[in-house]
């Protein structure tokens, strides 16, 4: 039996590694947020450059301002809306099907669905990006939203919370009068609020935070992500604004990081959802 | 506002629902015919596997039959939508909404059905006021007892005014004091909804308290139809003699207290201590139940209970002891095929 100073000591252990583990992660956070709310000059004088001293909001305002931040928020929060109602509409409708109706090579279906998860994205991007252009769809919202409005993720996410749902729950509401539509929105998608909310979480995230594919399709301003429209914050040869683009990070990640401590319960709640019945 | 305003007969005609495909098929229900009037109190009872729950599940819509026809009413409904057919069931497990308050729960039904707001919200509360619900309209089914849950599942069932009700073991997830004050309820309920009810159970007491005629059930086929009182009385086969009653009846050998091709069978309670009876053995356990006390003795024929007067002399356990059964209690069934021969 280990004594108290044991004990003590191996705590000690642990909360050290928890620390320096926390630092590790939270430095460049730090280190980002340092720099947005520095001067350029102030922002390059290391290793100063690391204390809260000198701090200002110039350089988050000159970046918003010369990088156009408010019209790529704006192009990001809708594109990333559209694609999180979309994906949570499709999930359902796709979950459903593979929950509660039967049809001929079902399990192969979903089998074959499940597979196109193994591919990854970069294989696909050219012939994705072929397509949309034969489409019609470069530089245009479609071109950005239309190709991520179904996930597998997230159908197979549902399915799982459905299938969890009594078959007697159906039955009851079969010999109501009910119907597959009215029975989706009226009890199974309710069922899985907190599944459904953390699907939207994610999906808006991915969104949000998507490269990739935004940068394939989009070459103008008008249809530029904050992801991508950040490049034009790159100044490399100006010192004196060479942290413009540390603001523009800032402010591409104020969003996401306040979903994130509105919702995080949620996101939680909905990832354990279902592992212990109750 | 009066419920049963429209009752309906059920006949079942050479019904049979078979499950899988060749060597895998199983047959749960084997051509079963009945017919159950209306008003009826009707109890499908049998083991676990016997089928009634497949029959009634026929008779809902939820599974449909390999063979046979279904009638409510005069119509054939072998081929007509659950929500078609006039029916409410209340299953086993509830089936309640748990995202929906109590009162959501009651006026789903009609919500469906497009009843104006302002009508069903009335007549969801008029059901739940039959069932003693009132007080918790606004809470949802998980902040609710099981005897509470049960309440408002017949609730729904009621507040659509089905012509015929269908009841899925729906006592068996109650405990045993809530399970004797729901059966009386239920009996209540039957009475003044004036409405046919089909229900299944594997619970003979159930059966015998509740049911105007019970339809005892064994692997697929109905053994007997007939009111409690007969089915106890003059069991139509060894099977139901077995099934009902408890304890069950003892059947002795063949061959014992009768011919060759007979097997006997004596309730617990016929069966009579006397010095020099026919039956002959030792006293193995004695049960004391308060208004009765059952004796249990080895003997040639096996094991046998005996159901005695607390008030009388009670043998000791190890004390030889000899039963005898008076002649009209003697149920005889063919040692062949069990089934009654007098």
């Amino acid at each position: 039996m280990a004594t108290d100073a044991v004990r003590g000591a191996r705590k000690v252990g642990r909360y050290s590694l928890l620390v320096f583990v926390a630092v590790v992660v939270l430095f460049p956070i730090y280190a980002v947020l340092l720099q947005a709310l520095k001067s350029g000059p102030d922002a390059f004088d290391h290793p100063r450059s690391l204390l809260p001293v000198d701090l200002t909001l110039d350089t988050i305002r000159a970046a918003w301002t010369e990088g156009d931040l408010g019209h790529l928020l704006m192009n990001s929060l809708f594109v990333s809306s559209v694609v999180t109602v979309g994906v949570i509409v499709t999930s359902l409708l796709a979950a459903y099907a593979f929950a509660f109706l039967n049809f001929p090579l079902k399990g192969a279906t979903f089998a074959l669905f499940l597979a196109t998860m193994l591919v990854p994205a970069e294989v696909t991007v050219v012939i994705n990006q072929r397509t949309a252009d034969s489409l019609g769809w470069m530089n245009s919202y479609q071109g950005l939203i239309v190709p991520s409005l179904a996930s597998t993720f997230g159908v197979f996410l549902v399915r799982q919370v459905f299938l969890q749902i009594p078959k007697e729950l159906r039955e009851a509401a079969s010999l109501d009068g009910v119907g597959h539509m009215r029975f989706l929105y009226e009890v199974a998608a309710p069922l899985s609020r907190p599944t459904l909310g953390a699907l939207g979480l994610f999906t808006f995230l991915g969104t949000w935070n998507a490269y990739l594919w935004p940068s394939q399709v989009i070459n103008d301003d008008e249809h530029r992500t904050i992801q991508i429209g950040l490049n034009s914050l790159k100044t490399p040869n100006d010192i004196s604004k060479f942290n413009l683009l540390t603001g523009g990070l800032v402010v591409a990640a104020l969003p996401i990081f306040i979903m994130l401590v509105v919702f995080q319960r949620q996101l939680v709640r909905g990832l354990t959802a279902g592992a212990v019945k109750g | 506002m009066a419920y049963g305003a429209h009752v309906a007969r059920v006949r079942l005609e050479h019904v049979s629902k078979q499950f899988g495909e060749g060597d895998e098929q199983v047959t749960a229900v084997d051509d079963i015919s009945l017919d159950i009037e209306d008003h009826e109190f009707m109890i499908l009872l049998g083991p676990s596997g016997c089928g009634k729950s497949t029959l009634l599940r026929m008779v809902a819509g939820l599974e449909d039959p390999t063979a046979g026809d279904v009638f409510i009413g005069d119509h054939r409904v072998n081929d007509q939508l659950p929500k078609l057919r006039d029916i409410a069931m209340v299953f086993q497990s509830y089936a309640l909404y748990p995202h929906k308050t109590v009162r959501a729960n009651i006026e789903f039904p009609l919500k469906v059905r497009g009843v104006p707001k302002a009508q069903r919200a009335a007549e969801a509360l008029h059901a739940a006021d039959v069932l003693g619900l009132t007080d918790y309209m606004k809470r949802k089914p998980g902040q609710l007892s099981g005897g509470q849950r049960q309440r408002v599942a017949l609730a729904r069932a009621i507040v659509r005014k089905p012509a015929v009700f269908l009841m899925d073991e729906p006592l068996s997830n109650l405990d045993a004091k809530l399970r004797g004050d729901t059966r009386t309820e239920l009996v209540d309920l039957h009475r003044r909804l004036d409405s046919t009810f089909i229900y299944v159970t594997h619970d003979q007491v159930e059966a015998m308290t509740m049911g105007s005629r019970v339809a005892v059930m064994n692997a697929g086929r109905i053994e007997q139809v007939g009111t409690p009182q007969e089915v106890y009385d003059r069991p139509a086969s060894a099977f139901v003699a077995q099934f009902i009653g408890t304890p069950p009846m003892n059947l002795l050998p063949v061959g014992v207290l009768g011919t060759d091709d007979v097997q006997v069978g004596i309730r617990p309670e016929h069966l009579v201590l006397s010095t020099g009876g026919p039956l002959s053995g030792t006293v193995s356990m004695v049960e004391h139940l308060g208004h009765e006390v059952l004796l249990h003795a080895e003997s040639g024929a096996g094991r046998l209970v005996a159901r005695v007067d607390p008030a009388s002399v009670i043998p000791a356990v190890g004390q030889a002891v000899q039963f005898d059964a008076a002649p009209q209690h003697l149920h005889r069934f063919d040692a062949t095929s069990g089934v009654r021969v007098s």
